[in-house]
Order: structure tokens, then sequence, then C-alpha cells
């Protein structure tokens, strides 16, 4: 009896312990080297936004930092994948929208996206950025073996196939490379880290990969497993295995990344905020003005020296004008706190804080919304 | 009969009364049953029987209407379909114009780790019934019973991660030995995904097996359970041993409703989605018969594909898929419940 109730006891203060912890955590996103930034804040209380859940967890960032600042105000952020997340938006159901990929004018989205804005252009505005790694499970060799676009088309698409291959030899000298099967890892569901993927492949491999892009694997060897999770645990279990991982996951499973050589040559560069970070700051836009449409080919195939060529960018989609201005100025005042003061420390959840240039041009234009 | 009725009713009649609260006006036995009151039992005695009937009836018509579901919805994506329904491995749905898509590979890899776990499960859940009725001290039995039972009560994500991450890799070693040993025989050859990473039929069969261990020990045992003493006492009486009287009256007493477990298992692990799902590793060449293979199993193809039933084509070619699982099902168990029924007969 009396070991029944200490033992119940015990489970309660385990518990509250927990919940405590749990609190804890919570608030420590919203406040991690955030002072409550002083804000005017207008608008709608209640923002509704759905779409990418690459960008989930910067939302929730980012939605604990408004939070802060604004008493009383808040967005709630589905993370329900970005075709639901173009599709609410262009039904009206919520006053932005995220996006792994921008409107697509030819199936009339950006159309649909006029109509629903009364008439006025729809602007994309990449707030997060998120670098995918290059895992590998090589026992004995040191982090970060060089690795080129050509010869990372080469692997996965099954054209190399051994660890010691003369393509990855060349990139490492001074390493000594096991005489060891290369097992590709995919992703077996429809993701948008396989489609940026592919098209970085398209991009800086050209014709050394030549199996197109797509949320679906294509290169034709390997294994596949289920999610970012499902990948990055292969490849630490797997001896051989190479992959591509949203770098929060790599980074969890504590994998070997690779640094990459990007299409300018140069030294390999090794994933890390301010490579990442340098690739961002200097991409070049597809959209005019403050629309900004990134032209992902000047990312993927990024010749600046030091810049990590592989980065996932997510929208946020939002109308230039607002028929309704209550909501115009909510959308303006979150977003350019989701732009400056949101991040700070992102890179704790996997992400790369933009570079202030890029911070620049996204505030002039969060700031145009009207 | 009338005997039967008699006593039936009567029971029924009592715990009414006895539910109505009305103990003081009970007419003496031989003459209770009134004109009005027999009546009455006729209409309960029809209510009753229309009951049984009409859950018999739903029960045949919801899988009939299944199975109609299912045709129905698949029935345009075949009629798309620009590959071999049964004997292509591809499974491309991205193209609604161009839908390519084949069960090969899903009927392999299902069938195969079903029959994998059936192999491991089906004497395992027997020696652990025979334990449990007939060996194990009183005092055993009943902690015992709940330990398995509680098996039957984990959810099946917690076995796909405990095959992944746990049981996958303590098991590589043993089935590295195998392929190297035993690789010459076709179904222990490399497969299509590594041995190391552990996503094989081979770890998914014995999560299977673990999964489905309960449901086939608890049938068997009940069914173990009710061997008449008489034919147990008659066989010890006549000198049988321990062994032998289980041989000659249990077992020939369970048989059937030994294999009509197995099937209960057998239905489970055909249809057996997330665990399967976390545990195989996909593979990007066709099925090559081995147990070192990786892939899709029905099931859990569909539900890796769940979230994108958008276009009704594509879904069709994942209905269809199901169709192929809901035949499966029906076929095996009416193998089964012929093999039983044949072996009855000749004992």
């Amino acid at each position: 009896m009396l070991s029944t109730r200490s033992m119940r006891t015990a489970g309660l203060v385990a518990s509250v312990a927990l919940l405590a912890a749990a609190c804890g955590s919570d608030e420590n996103v919203g406040q991690t080297g955030v002072d409550a930034p002083e804000i005017d804040c207008k608008g709608a209380e209640t923002l509704a936004a759905s779409g990418s859940s690459a960008q989930a967890n910067a939302m929730t960032r980012f939605i604990n930092v408004y939070q802060a600042a604004c008493e009383n105000h808040t967005v709630n952020y589905n993370s329900s994948g970005s075709g639901a997340g173009v599709s609410d938006f262009l039904a009206a159901q919520t006053e932005f929208g995220g996006s792994d990929s921008p409107l697509d004018a030819e199936a009339g989205e950006v159309a649909d996206a006029r109509e629903r804005c009364g008439g006025n252009d729809p602007w994309h505005l990449p707030a997060v950025f998120g670098p995918i790694a290059i895992s590998y499970n090589l026992e004995g060799v040191q982090d970060g073996i060089a690795l080129d676009g050509p010869t990372l088309g080469k692997i996965f698409s099954g054209e190399v196939t051994s660890w010691d291959d003369p393509a990855i030899a060349e990139l490492n000298e001074g390493v000594e490379l096991p005489d060891q099967d290369i097992t590709v890892i995919f992703r077996s569901d429809e993701s948008g880290t396989t489609d940026n993927f592919q098209q970085y492949l398209q991009t800086a491999a050209g014709d050394d990969w030549g199996q197109g892009a797509g949320k679906t694997f294509n290169g034709g060897v390997g294994e596949g497993a289920k999610g970012n999770e499902g990948t990055a645990s292969a490849v630490a279990s797997t001896p051989g295995a190479v992959s591509y991982n949203e770098w929060s996951f790599a980074q969890q499973r504590d994998l070997q990344m690779a640094s990459v050589i990007n299409s300018g040559g140069g030294e390999p560069v090794e994933l890390t905020v301010e490579s990442a970070g340098a690739a961002i700051d200097a991409a070049e836009f597809a959209g005019d003005g403050n629309d900004l449409r990134l032209d992902l080919d000047s990312i993927y195939g990024t010749e600046t020296e030091g810049a990590y060529p592989l980065v996932l960018a997510t929208y946020e989609i939002v109308c230039s004008t607002y028929p309704d201005t209550e909501v115009a100025e909510a959308v303006k005042t979150f977003l350019s706190v989701a732009v400056t003061d949101g991040q700070q420390n992102l890179e704790e959840h996997g992400y790369i804080p933009l570079p202030s240039k890029f911070e620049e041009r996204m505030t002039t234009a969060v700031e145009a919304i009207s | 009969m009338t005997d039967e009725n008699e006593v039936m009713t009567n029971t029924s009649a009592d715990s009414r009364k006895g539910q109505g609260g009305d103990p003081g006006a009970e007419p003496p036995a031989s003459s209770w049953l009134g004109q009005g009151e027999a009546a009455k039992h006729r209409r309960a005695d029809a209510l009753f029987r229309w009951l049984a009937t009409g859950s018999g009836i739903a029960v045949v018509s919801a899988v009939s209407l299944i199975g109609v579901f299912l045709l129905v919805q698949a029935w345009p994506s075949l009629q798309a379909n620009n590959a071999n329904f049964l004997f292509s491995s591809e499974f491309d749905t991205r193209d609604a114009e161009n839908l390519r898509f084949g069960i090969r590979d899903l009927l392999v890899v299902t069938v195969m780790s079903s029959a994998f776990a059936l192999v491991i499960a089906m004497p395992l859940a027997l020696g652990i019934a025979l334990f449990l009725t007939q060996y194990a001290p009183p005092a055993v039995r009943r902690p015992f019973g709940y330990i398995i039972d509680t098996l039957a009560a984990v959810p099946s994500i917690v076995y796909g991660l405990w095959g992944i991450f746990v049981l996958g890799p303590f098991l590589v070693p043993v089935a590295l030995w195998m392929n190297r040993n035993l690789g010459w025989i076709p179904i222990f050859a490399t497969g299509n995904v590594s041995i190391k990473g552990g996503g094989t039929i081979f770890t998914a069969g014995i999560v299977l097996a673990v999964m489905i261990l309960p449901i086939i020990t608890s049938v068997t045992r009940e069914v173990f359970r009710q061997t008449p003493v008489k034919h147990i006492e008659g066989a010890l009486a006549l000198g049988a041993t321990r062994w032998e009287m289980i041989r000659t009256t249990v077992l020939p007493f369970g048989r059937s409703g030994y294999i009509a477990g197995s099937m209960l298992g057998l239905g489970r692990a055909l249809g057996e989605t997330v665990a399967v799902l976390v545990v195989l590793r996909i593979a990007s060449s066709p099925a090559t018969f081995s147990i070192f293979d990786g892939g899709y199993t029905f099931a859990s193809l569909i539900a890796s594909a769940a979230h994108e039933f958008v276009h009704p084509l594509p879904t069709g070619a994942y209905i269809a898929a199901g169709l192929v699982l809901f035949i499966l099902t029906f076929v095996v168990n009416a193998i089964a419940r012929t093999i039983a029924n044949g072996k009855m007969q000749r004992l």
C-alpha cells in the first residue's frame, strides 16, 4: 500500500515536471534572445494561414515572437502541405499561404490569386530557407568528404556505385575511400525536399543527372524510406548509405555531411549558416518589383565562392493589396516581425536566418503591402 | 426441442420479471403459460430470430457492398491502365493521363511477409496454447495468459518502430549469415534492398509474427481448453503419456479452432499497414522472391499514398490494389476453411 502510494506520488511529480518542462520549452521558442520587439500592433487580431510543413517550425517561432510583441494578436498556421496552402489561399479561406513552390501561372493559379486579391497581384515572399544536407555513413572516413554536382548526379542515378570510384576519389585527394557499395536512400513519399534536390541536380549536374525533377525520386537506384526521419535513420543504420535530408534531421541524427563544390568550382563548401546565407544573398529574382519569386537556378547553380548551393526556399504567398485593410495591416505586422526578429536563432530549428542584404529586400516588400 | 424452448423462454421470462421487480406474481411452474403469454413468447421468439438473421445479413451485405464499391471505383482506372495489372511491378500514378500500375510486387511482398510470419507464429502459438492449457501450473496460467493478450494491445506503430530501430539492426548479423550460407536457395538470395539496412521482408515477417501471435494463441487456447475431460481421462486411463494424450485428444479436437485462429492471424498480417510501412525499405527494382527484398505491401502502399488521393483516376489505381487484397484475403480464408473441414472429417 505504502509503495503504491509513493509510486503514485512519484508519478505525479514526474508528470508535473514534464508539464513544466513542456511549458518552459514553449516559452523558450518565443523568447530565446528576443526581447518583445516594439511594434505598432495594428489590424485584425486573428489571421488564418496554412501550407508547407517544411516551414512549420519556423512559423511556430514567428507566431511566438509576434504574440510576445502584440498581445491578443495571433496567427493560426495549419501545416497541411503546400498544395493545401495554395488552394486555401485561392479560396480566400486563409489570409496568406505557405508554399514550397511558387504559384503555377500555367495552371491558372496566378489569375485565381489576382481574383482572390480583388484584382491586385499576388506576391511571393521567401521568408524561410532550409538547407538540404548530403548525409552519408562511412565508418573510418572523415566528416565532410567533398562532392560536386556532376558526381552527385552520377551517384543518385546509379552511374557511380562504389565509394572508391575515381569520380569521388578525384575530389578527395588524400582521403582513403573504402571499397564499399553505395546505398542510395531516397524519400519514398512525395516530398518538396526530393523536388528541390532533383532541381538542384538538374541545374548543377546537367547530363550527369538527366532524370528530371518532381516530388518523387526519379534516380532509379537505391531504396526508399518514408519521411525525413525515415531517410535520416536509414542512413544512420546502413553502412555505405548516402541520402539528402533537411539539415535539422541530419543534425539530430549526428550524420556525416558532405561538403559541396558549387558550380563555380573552387573549394568544397561545408554546410553552415554563413555558407547557405551566402547563396541566399547572391540569389536573383524571377518576379518583378516586390514579387520576390526566386530564380532557383541562381541558387542551385551559384558560382559564388563559399556559397552552399543546396537551399530550399519556402514562400509566404500574400496579396500585394488586400480587399480588407484590417487584414492587410495584420499581415504586414506579422510578416515584418517574421523577417526581422523572427529570424533570430532560427538556425536552432534547422533553418537559415535571412542574411542582412536579403532581409532589407524583404522588409521593403512587406512594407509595401497595403 | 419443445423442452429446450420452454427452458429458454422460462429463463428469459424470469430475468424480465427480475428486472420488473415483481417476484410475488410468480404462477406455479406447470400452468404459467397462459394463452396471451404464449403469443407474447412466440413474438419474442420471432423477434430474436429476426435480430439474429438481420445481423448475419448485415455482415454479408456490408462485405458485398465493400467489394462492389472497390470494383466500381477501380474500374475506370483499370481501363486507363497502360501496364499489365497482374504482372507489372511498376506503380506509377503521377501522370493521370498515363497510369502505369501493376500488382506483381505488391502481391509478392504481401504474401511472402505474411506467409513468413505465419511459419514462425503458428508453431509458437501452438506451443504456448498447449503449455497454458496442459502443462502450466494453474498459478502461472492466468498471468501468463494476460501477458500474451497484452501483446495484442500494443499499437502497430510501436511494433513498426521497434522493428526498424531495435529488431532490424539486431537481426542483421543473422540475416547476413543466412544470406552467406543459404544464399543458394532462392528465397535466401540477396534481394533488392540492402540486408545491412534491416528493412527487409525478413524483419517485417518477424514483426508480423509477434503481432499475430496473441490472436492465434488466444483462439487456440480457448479451443484446447474445451477438450472433453472424459476424452483426456480416457486416454490417460489407457496408459497414454501426456504427449500421447495431447496427440490423440487435444490436438484432433482443437485442430479446426487452431486453423481458424491462424486464419484470423493471417488476415491481420495481410492487412497490417503501419508496422510494415515503417519497417520495409522501398526498392527501386522489381521483387526477386527473396525474403531479403523490400517494397510495399498492398496495405502499406495505400497508406503511403493516402494523403494524395485527389484525382479519381490515380486514386482508383490504389483502390484496385485494395480490391486485390480483398479478394486475396477472401480466397485464403476459403482455402483454409476447406482444409480445416477436410481434416475434421477425416479424423
